[in-house]
């Protein structure tokens, strides 16, 4: 169903990247990859593009910009929001409003829910740069739904390019404003029983045969910005094997709130505060997820996921985001052979070294204390 | 925390028990002569293979098997850190003991000398151990050839014609000297290969500990693990039986017993592999109390209705040895791919390699010794104790085992010499009053509950059986002596058997008891034994008291995919049958949850 304005992320190949963005780009390329990906579509750069053509718009941002004393934030973020509200004042090209309404509706139908809850997430690229990231430089519009909201934060998502934070970042990284291009992303929000982060090595040391696995109730913000402190695990990523396990008491969780419009925090009942956040199945699942993940960008990964608590165990975990590992990643390995020893040797130095420190048994710990630091 | 374990020197001594020192070598219990030794030294229980008290007679292998490790280690091979394993008892109970090398200029010194003569070995594993294989079968045959008569009333008339010269008398103190011999040469020949063994795998452990701090300790066990075992060849050919009782339709006259299945096809599988696969014991191949399946054949037909009812409900109880081979494979494969660089790689494959030569002996040996040649040693000795018997010496052919091995020497002298002179022997009106009295003892012994370890604990533990076998270790010792000041209701253990399960505990103290056991309960008991394996078709988890990675039994549990707790150190005397437990074989943790 390929379209010059939408990109279906179960439709990606690789041709399609320059396109999406980074970030849509890499949920087109996991859902290519048979990876749990819910389900969406990306407006492509070609709809950015009209309204970047309008010339009218273009030379009053550009005009607005040339004035522009980056070091006087009050005055940088007045200039921003003139920018933005005259973007936003822009009609959207009848071609793409309807193209955006249909692969929404489309969208609705596929995951069966009337007027779909959606992420509208910016995805940015330079034209220049196709691998330039700008993450967190522009908005996401989180819980959107029915149509018009849909397409109202799609011309925000736009306009999100001139946000003073991204202006700046631009101006200090040297990235010409003119040649930025935009794709939003649209796709199905995840309502989850219990989020977190999945680390295809062991943070605390480099393992690389494990999955350290970050858990807590509720959405997954909880756990990344560190809110609570989250149930920890470790799962051998050859065997599956659930090996050590760190349940804490989640005081409180982020759930959605009342009105479906966003997220509020709530307190965790005391009976359930040191109850796993996740099951044993489930963790199988988010490790071999995540390995699939490692497996198909062929390096560590950091990876965000989540229970979707409408769908039956067994199907129920979702992958939100895959992002390369860079601490250890970037180091250099250590070697474990001894060059130039004989299989003697290595017999004599493993009786003359205490082997017992080596043969740990695993044990399980309840506690916020001495716990592992997850590395960004 | 306490500091130190209770002095061997301190235990009390069960009532009725006075005296049991007595029952043994003046060796083997601990003494004033060596006080300051053995009261400064670490001391652990082996309830692997001694959980209960010994009898005097049975004593005598325990003191071969220790004293031919230890050869191993200090004479043979002259292992760097660490001589042999001391060995005492105490209340009758078997307490262990590792002796380090402390003076590093020994250490440094034996170092060569053991790359030179456990080099040896290693290159020449192959061929040493089809030379084991087949002096191992020679000395059971010659064992099995030992025959114990009854002194006849007057020697046959071919001693004369033939000049013999010597009588009966001469021959059974000779049959029984053979025996004793045959015997030590049996553990020596058992720790030929074991000690190098366990070396070798320790290597590959540590390698594959080093290269990935976190893997457990069952996914290094996995790689090596044969696929075809003799250990497990007994329950197999269960399996094969149980097939034959369903395919001919047998089951009524399984029901029957032996006799109802004479002349069918059973018989007929039955008979081409009860020797030796059925020499198989359904304790630890230690105890004149064992039961040896083809002398019980009671238990394994048992068994076997159980494999027959699991085939009739539609289940497949074959061992799927293909997908373990695959599994096998796929694991080696992908730690493999894990590693950082061709020479980690590489180093990988060779340690891996060479662990996987010694492995089969390490799985193997077990069944030729343990099982296979105790149980034709144990039935030697029971044809000799008919013949005490039949002299009126004992009143039981069970009361063999309680002498003392060289008072067996005495009581055939006795016996020899009463029938030469043709005069009363002292034996018959000696024996019987003084075997009573020593059951009385070694019934009250039974009755104690021994600590699992005495002494002062080592700063470090080096020693590759201690480590490999009896799972002990820093963290081991430790939790044993804070096990008294632990609030929770946890027993903490080796994560042997991954996987959780929950179920109401079965305490098993014999053998004898695990008929006992309910679909879904969990079994608990000191040790599991090998032929125990056809139940876990039915238990929910295994815990033992004592127990490392690589004993007998967490090998056999995760073979049958069951999740086991080894070495908790107090689960049979924690637990009561009854309470329901949660097993997480993955943690090594055990949770009352009553």
């Amino acid at each position: 169903m390929s379209h010059e304005f939408i990109v279906w992320f179960d439709d990606y190949d690789p041709g399609h990247k320059p396109r999406m963005g980074g970030k849509n780009a890499s949920l087109g390329e996991m859902t290519d990859a048979g990876l749990p990906v819910p389900p969406g579509l990306a407006v492509t750069t070609e709809a950015y593009e009209t309204l970047r053509s309008n010339s009218q718009v273009a030379s009053k941002v550009r005009g607005l910009l040339a004035q522009v004393d980056y070091d006087d934030l009050a005055g940088l973020r007045s200039t921003s929001e003139q920018i933005r509200s005259t973007i936003e004042a822009v009609g959207v090209d009848p071609r793409i409003e309807t193209a955006v309404r249909e692969a929404y509706a489309e969208l609705s139908k596929r995951c069966n829910v009337e007027n779909l809850p959606v992420a509208v997430r910016s995805s940015a690229t330079a034209e220049d740069l196709p691998d330039a990231s700008f993450a967190g430089q522009q908005d996401t519009f989180l819980w959107i739904s029915g149509a018009d909201k849909v397409v109202n934060a799609m011309r925000r998502c736009w306009s999100s390019l001139f946000t003073d934070r991204a202006i700046s970042y631009r101006h200090e990284t040297g990235h010409d404003h003119e040649v930025i291009a935009m794709s939003v992303g649209i796709q199905q929000m995840v309502e989850p029983s219990a989020a977190g982060v999945a680390f295809t090595l062991n943070p605390s040391d480099g393992d690389r045969s494990q999955i350290a696995i970050e858990a807590s109730f509720g959405f997954g913000e909880s756990v990344v910005s560190g809110e609570v402190t989250p149930d920890n695990f470790l799962v051998d990523k050859v065997i599956l094997e659930i090996h050590k396990r760190t349940i804490s008491p989640k005081h409180t969780e982020l759930v959605l709130s009342d009105d479906g419009m966003g997220v509020v925090w709530r307190n965790v009942e005391p009976e359930r505060q040191r109850q796993p956040s996740v099951s044993d199945a489930e963790l199988v699942e988010i490790a071999r997820m995540a390995k699939a993940a490692e497996q198909y960008y062929g390096t560590p990964q950091d990876v965000e996921w989540a229970i979707d608590r409408y769908l039956p165990e067994g199907r129920n975990v979702v992958l939100l985001q895959s992002r390369p590992e860079t601490v250890w990643s970037r180091k250099r390995r250590r070697m474990v052979a001894r060059p130039n020893s004989g299989f003697m040797d290595g017999i004599v130095s493993t009786l003359l070294s205490p082997v017992h420190t080596k043969v740990k048994a695993a044990t399980s710990t309840e506690g916020e204390d001495g716990r592992e630091q997850a590395s960004e | 925390m306490a500091e130190r374990f209770p002095s061997p020197f301190d235990a009390e001594v069960p009532a009725g028990a006075e005296g049991w020192e007595d029952l043994y070598t003046y060796s083997l219990p601990f003494s004033d002569d060596r006080r300051d030794y053995e009261d400064s030294t670490f001391w652990f229980q082996d309830g692997i293979h001694w959980a209960d008290p010994l009898t005097p007679w049975e004593a005598t292998w325990y003191e071969y098997a220790l004293a031919s490790l230890s050869q191993y280690n200090t004479r043979h091979y002259l292992i760097p850190p660490a001589l042999g394993i001391d060995y005492r008892l105490l209340n009758g109970y078997a307490y262990l003991s590792p002796v380090p090398v402390l003076d590093g200029a020994e250490i440094e010194a034996r170092v060569p000398q053991f790359m030179e003569r456990a080099g040896f070995y290693f290159e020449n594993w192959d061929d040493l151990y089809a030379k084991w294989l087949v002096k191992m079968k020679a000395l059971i045959a010659e064992m099995e050839a030992l025959t114990f008569q009854p002194l006849p009333e007057k020697e046959d008339m071919e001693v004369i014609t033939e000049g013999h010269g010597m009588g009966s008398g001469l021959t059974i103190q000779e049959e029984y000297r053979k025996l004793l011999n045959l015997g030590l040469k049996l553990w020596q020949y058992h720790f030929e290969f074991l000690n190098l063994g366990y070396a070798a795998y320790l290597d590959y452990f540590g390698f594959c500990k080093e290269a990935f701090p976190n893997i457990p300790d069952l996914a290094i066990a996995k790689m090596v693990a044969g696929v075809d075992v003799d250990l497990f060849r007994p329950d197999d050919e269960l399996k094969v039986l149980a097939r034959i009782v369903v395919d001919n339709g047998l089951e009524a006259q399984l029901a029957g017993g032996m006799s109802a299945l004479e002349g069918t096809p059973f018989m007929d599988h039955w008979n081409s592999v009860k020797d030796p696969w059925f020499n198989f014991s359904a304790g630890t191949g230690w105890y004149h109390t064992d039961k040896i399946w083809i002398e019980h054949p009671e238990i394994p037909l048992e068994f076997i209705a159980d494999y027959v009812a699991r085939i009739n409900a539609g289940e497949d109880i074959a061992r799927p040895t293909n997908e373990i081979r695959k599994e096998r494979d796929r694991i080696v494969d992908e730690y493999t791919e894990l590693l950082g660089s061709e020479e980690d790689k590489e180093a990988f494959q060779g340690k891996l390699g060479l662990a996987r030569v010694v492995f089969p002996y390490v799985e193997n040996h077990n069944f030729y010794v343990e099982h296979w040649a105790h149980s034709v040693m144990f039935r030697k000795m029971k044809e000799l104790g008919d013949v005490f018997v039949k002299e009126g010496f004992f009143t039981d052919r069970n009361d063999v085992f309680y002498l003392k091995r060289d008072e067996v020497n005495e009581a055939l002298w006795d016996m020899y010499s009463g029938w030469a002179v043709g005069a009363p022997a002292r034996g018959p009106l000696y024996w019987p009053r003084e075997i009573g009295r020593r059951r009385g003892i070694v019934e009250a012994l039974r009755g104690w509950s021994p600590p699992p370890a005495l002494g002062e604990p080592p700063e470090v533990v080096t020693e590759p059986f201690t480590i490999m076998l009896w799972g002990i270790t820093s963290d081991s010792i430790e939790m044993w002596l804070g096990a008294g000041d632990d609030d929770d209701a946890d027993l903490r253990g080796f994560a042997a058997s991954p996987g959780v399960a929950e179920g109401p505990a079965r305490v098993i103290s014999t053998a004898d008891e695990i008929g006992q056991l309910q679909e879904g309960e969990i079994l608990v008991a000191s040790i599991t034994a090998p032929s125990w394996a056809p139940v876990f078709g039915k238990i929910g988890a295994a815990v033992t008291d004592i127990g490392g990675m690589m004993s007998h039994a967490a090998i056999v549990c995760r073979e049958y995919g069951l999740p086991a707790v080894t070495g908790t150190a107090f689960a049979t005397r924690d637990i009561t049958t009854g309470t329901r437990l949660r097993v997480d074989g993955s943690s090594g943790t055990v949770t009352v949850l009553d």
